[in-house]
């Protein structure tokens, strides 16, 4: 494979434009040398029927690579799929090829478009290209292919290149994105500073109330950059006064992305190559959280009664939970990209008696009852006609797993929360206690994370503290007896399976395979080759762009293979199940649709103990 | 003195329900977890609710298992706090000795429970966070009869002085002991200041509370504390006068009435 050479797109500097880093790499040969050579002094060159030259790396594999019936696979499944490239990076590539002149009225457009409909941007620039600009396509390609001189570096080890500038960062300074900016001194001495370090995060999430008053940042505090929410706010109100409603924008390589609930503005901006959509979930999330502190009425009323409300003092204590949410999403969580949960493989009879055993010690107040083992689930008891939302459980686990507050206290924890996909308009009674599978204390707190099951038990009795106590003791000391206790720990023991165990001498490296029907995912473990949180980074980035090229909007694609020069990846979509899968960027094309093909009828066959299905029911 | 690694075989044991209130960030569970793990964490989240912890405390003569209620300092959260104290026989009311508003704050806590609680409950003021004062390390506000140790956490100001003293330059403290302890003395409540962070004290507010639970209140045995039965406290000393902190007997002074 002619791997392309990863260059530095920066052009941050530019006034705004449509990205210039491609956020698909479905599309990479071209996207990833076209963009440098557009920002060059080099005019692009002009238009020109072709060959699609570019494709004549891959028409080897091509030739070779199996159409077979295994996946599905059509020929011109591919092929659509190669030139029908959904996403961002595919329009602002056009743009860019027509010639460089046209910028500011990219920009123009760009700005207009964004402004209001639906589809955005994106959509509607992508619409004039689906109009027949394929000569413009074209000659992106044919400009991939002329300008692709040092494409051929040693070849790599898979992801040892990030496969997006924004990844391209080490383990240090990628922790650097969460520590915090700082705090201004007396005399403001050091504000120039704090900005610096402010600006060099590339994500940050900010809310602010209608009225412009910041609620919660990610990183820097109110004093800091109020200046940028006062411009964001500017922005936003700009586009109210004319009944409109901003919904994103682009600026170089960062995206901006708006949403507006109520009186409250949730804006995301990432320089880490995620789609618009990617970005609209995670703002979504955020504000779930909010819904889950505070209530949708209390929310409406502080505001009804004061649009200037300060919803600083409401929310305070909650900002941790914001925080370790966003920061899950900048790691890279496949449980957000995909909407899904992940649940702790055990066998499908195991299952059953910790099920039974939850029925068996059911307190009468109980709601749902969870067992969760680091962020997977193990088992749920719920009420026949009340089902769990993933959106729920993801603020409880992020609750219970990613911030300190519930596990640090080291006891049990009576909790108060709002489960908006339940009820918005209501709180629920939490009680989480931690069970000590070990004896012992772990050495390493990462680990400890991961293994830590906790036993959730929710009701709407806030009185009911000590009912569920009592159930948590009769319900874990059926545990002990009925050798439950033992089968978790091992099932944690045991970790998540390569993808080597599940199907021996494959070239897949991870992969992550969601069940629609049950709104459940499975994926292999990150170790060996994912170990760094890096390198997970750069895998998410790889997921992200196979996810949003895959449910880009007017496209139905079904199989979706990139090569590029630190990964190649494969996505894989029907009715009932989603793949994502990554191998190394020089594997063989033929044995990851093999080794995809395996897999998903390996998950398939496994299904009941991979997946809960149904689960305890009273 | 109160490990409960205590030879508690023979003593007859009872358990003895306490809450912490206190504004936000102040410390309260940075005390339980002290008294309960003797151990701290710089920067603690936040709690979020109420956190449920026990410790046993042996005493000389019996030992006293606390079941505490570490409730959450966000004002949010302050509509529940009456579920926890309804019942409490015993409340650690925190504030921050470098935060005049947190005293402000722990003095309308004081009043709420002398006003809802059970009329025998037995408060104390704790003001935290003493390691960022100039007198960090000493037991400024410790009553005579605790002045021994704190402990097993190796108080390392056994020795020192207890001699009070208002904010001195370079100093972070913004209460002085002679406001808070006076005003301690005025509502008949236990008094320290306290440092989670280095372990000063904590040991003895528990201690001294425990002491001071009348021993007619204390259900022996481990009662399901939701049962309700801790009203018939022996708080029967309604007199105003001022009580001589640490004091076994005394502690519990407070208004006869308590609606």
């Amino acid at each position: 494979m002619n791997a392309p050479q990863l260059t530095q797109c920066d052009s941050r500097d530019e006034p705004v434009n449509e990205n210039t880093v491609p956020s698909n790499h479905s599309s990479s040969h071209a996207a990833r040398d076209s963009s440098p050579s557009s920002e060059g002094e080099r005019p692009p060159l002009p238009p020109r029927p072709s060959t699609l030259s570019l494709l004549n790396d891959e028409s080897a594999s091509r030739a070779t690579r199996q159409a077979g019936p295994t996946t599905a696979v059509s020929r011109t499944d591919i092929d659509t799929q190669t030139n029908e490239v959904p996403g961002s990076a595919y329009p602002s590539l056009a743009i860019r090829g027509i010639s460089q002149g046209l910028k500011a009225k990219a920009s123009l457009g760009h700005l207009t478009s964004s402004r209001g409909s639906e589809a955005g941007d994106t959509a509607s620039i992508r619409s004039s290209v689906q109009n027949g600009d394929v000569g413009d396509v074209d000659a992106l390609f044919k400009d991939f292919v002329a300008s692709a001189p040092e494409g051929h570096l040693e070849s790599t080890g898979l992801l040892h290149f990030p496969e997006f500038p924004a990844d391209n960062v080490d383990d240090d300074e990628f922790l650097t994105e969460f520590d915090p900016v700082g705090e201004i001194d007396e005399d403001a001495g050091n504000e120039d500073l704090l900005l610096e370090r402010f600006k060099a995060k590339k994500k940050h999430y900010l809310i602010l109330s209608a009225a412009g008053k910041p609620i919660w940042t990610r990183h820097g505090d109110g004093g800091l950059i109020s200046t940028y929410v006062g411009i964001i706010q500017t922005i936003i109100s700009f586009y109210e006064e004319s009944e409109d409603q901003l919904k994103s924008f682009s600026a170089g390589d960062t995206k901006f992305v708006i949403v507006t609930h109520g009186p409250l503005h949730l804006v995301a901006i990432s320089r880490m190559m995620e789609s618009e959509t990617q970005l609209r979930l995670q703002l979504e999330a955020l504000y779930m959280q909010i819904l889950s502190t505070l209530t949708l009425p209390s929310l409406s009323h502080l505001f009804s009664i004061r649009p200037s409300t300060d919803l600083k003092r409401p929310l305070q204590g909650s900002e941790t939970l914001l925080s370790s949410l966003a920061d899950s999403f900048t790691r890279g969580s496949p449980s957000t990209l995909l909407s899904a949960l992940e649940c702790l493989k055990i066998r499908k009879q195991h299952r059953q008696s910790i099920n039974n055993a939850l029925l068996k010690t059911k307190a009468s107040n109980l709601l749902y009852g969870l067992v969760v083992a680091g962020g997977r689930l193990v088992s749920v008891v719920r009420p026949k006609k009340h089902s769990l939302h993933p959106g729920d459980l993801q603020l409880l686990f992020n609750m219970v797993f990613e911030a300190d507050g519930v596990k640090a206290g080291g006891g049990e924890s009576w909790i108060p929360i709002c489960l908006p996909g339940f009820n918005s308009s209501g709180y629920l009674y939490m009680y989480v206690s931690f069970l000590d599978l070990r004896g012992e204390v772990d050495e390493n707190e990462d680990i400890s994370k991961d293994e830590s099951v906790a036993i959730v038990l929710i009701s709407p009795d806030k009185e009911s503290f000590f009912e569920m106590q009592g159930m948590r003791d009769a319900f874990v000391d059926q545990m002990e007896k009925n050798g439950s206790l033992k089968v978790i720990r091992a099932a944690i023991d045991q970790g998540r399976p390569a993808t080597t165990d599940i199907v021996p001498g494959s070239v897949l490296h991870h992969f992550l395979y969601k069940s629609r029907a049950n709104v459940q995912f499975t994926m292999s473990s990150f170790a060996p080759t994912f170990n760094s949180i890096v390198r997970r980074r750069r895998l998410m980035s790889i997921y992200n762009n196979l996810h949003a090229s895959i449910h880009a909007k007017n496209t139905h694609v079904k199989v979706h293979h990139c090569v590029s020069r630190s990964a190649s990846s494969f996505a894989w979509v029907t009715p009932v199940f989603e793949f994502y899968c990554v191998a190394e960027p020089n594997a063989n094309r033929n044995a990851l649709v093999q080794s995809a093909t395996k897999i998903a009828q390996w998950v398939q066959h496994e299904e009941e103990r991979l997946f809960i299905i149904g689960g305890a029911v009273f | 003195m109160s490990e409960s690694a205590g030879a508690n075989g023979p003593k007859p044991s009872s358990s003895v329900k306490l809450v912490l209130l206190g504004e936000a960030a102040v410390g309260k569970s940075s005390l339980v977890l002290r008294f309960v793990n003797n151990d701290f964490q710089e920067n603690k989240e936040p709690t979020i609710g109420a956190a449920f912890l026990t410790q046993k405390c042996a005493l000389p003569t019996r030992t006293i298992k606390f079941e505490i209620w570490d409730t959450a300092g966000q004002e949010r959260f302050a509509s529940l706090a009456p579920m926890y104290y309804r019942n409490a026989q015993a409340a650690l009311v925190v504030y921050d000795v470098t935060k005049p508003s947190s005293l402000t704050k722990a003095k309308h806590w004081v009043a709420e429970l002398q006003r809802q609680a059970s009329p025998g409950i037995v408060i104390a003021l704790v003001g935290n966070k003493l390691d960022l004062t100039n007198d960090g390390g000493d037991t400024s506000a410790a009553p005579e009869t605790e002045t021994e140790s704190a402990g097993p956490d190796g108080d390392e100001a056994a020795g020192e002085e207890g001699e009070e003293q208002d904010a001195t330059p370079g100093d972070a403290r913004k209460v002085s002991t002679r406001e808070a302890s006076g005003y301690a003395d005025e509502e008949g409540l236990l008094f320290f200041e306290t440092s989670a962070k280095t372990g000063t004290n904590v040991v003895d507010v528990f201690t001294a509370i425990a002491n001071a639970i009348p021993e007619s209140s204390l259900k022996t045995g481990r009662g399901a504390a939701g049962a309700g039965g801790q009203n018939t406290l022996g708080g029967r000393s309604g007199d105003d006068s001022r009580v001589n902190l640490g004091d076994r007997n005394a502690a519990t002074a407070k208004e006869g009435c308590a609606c």
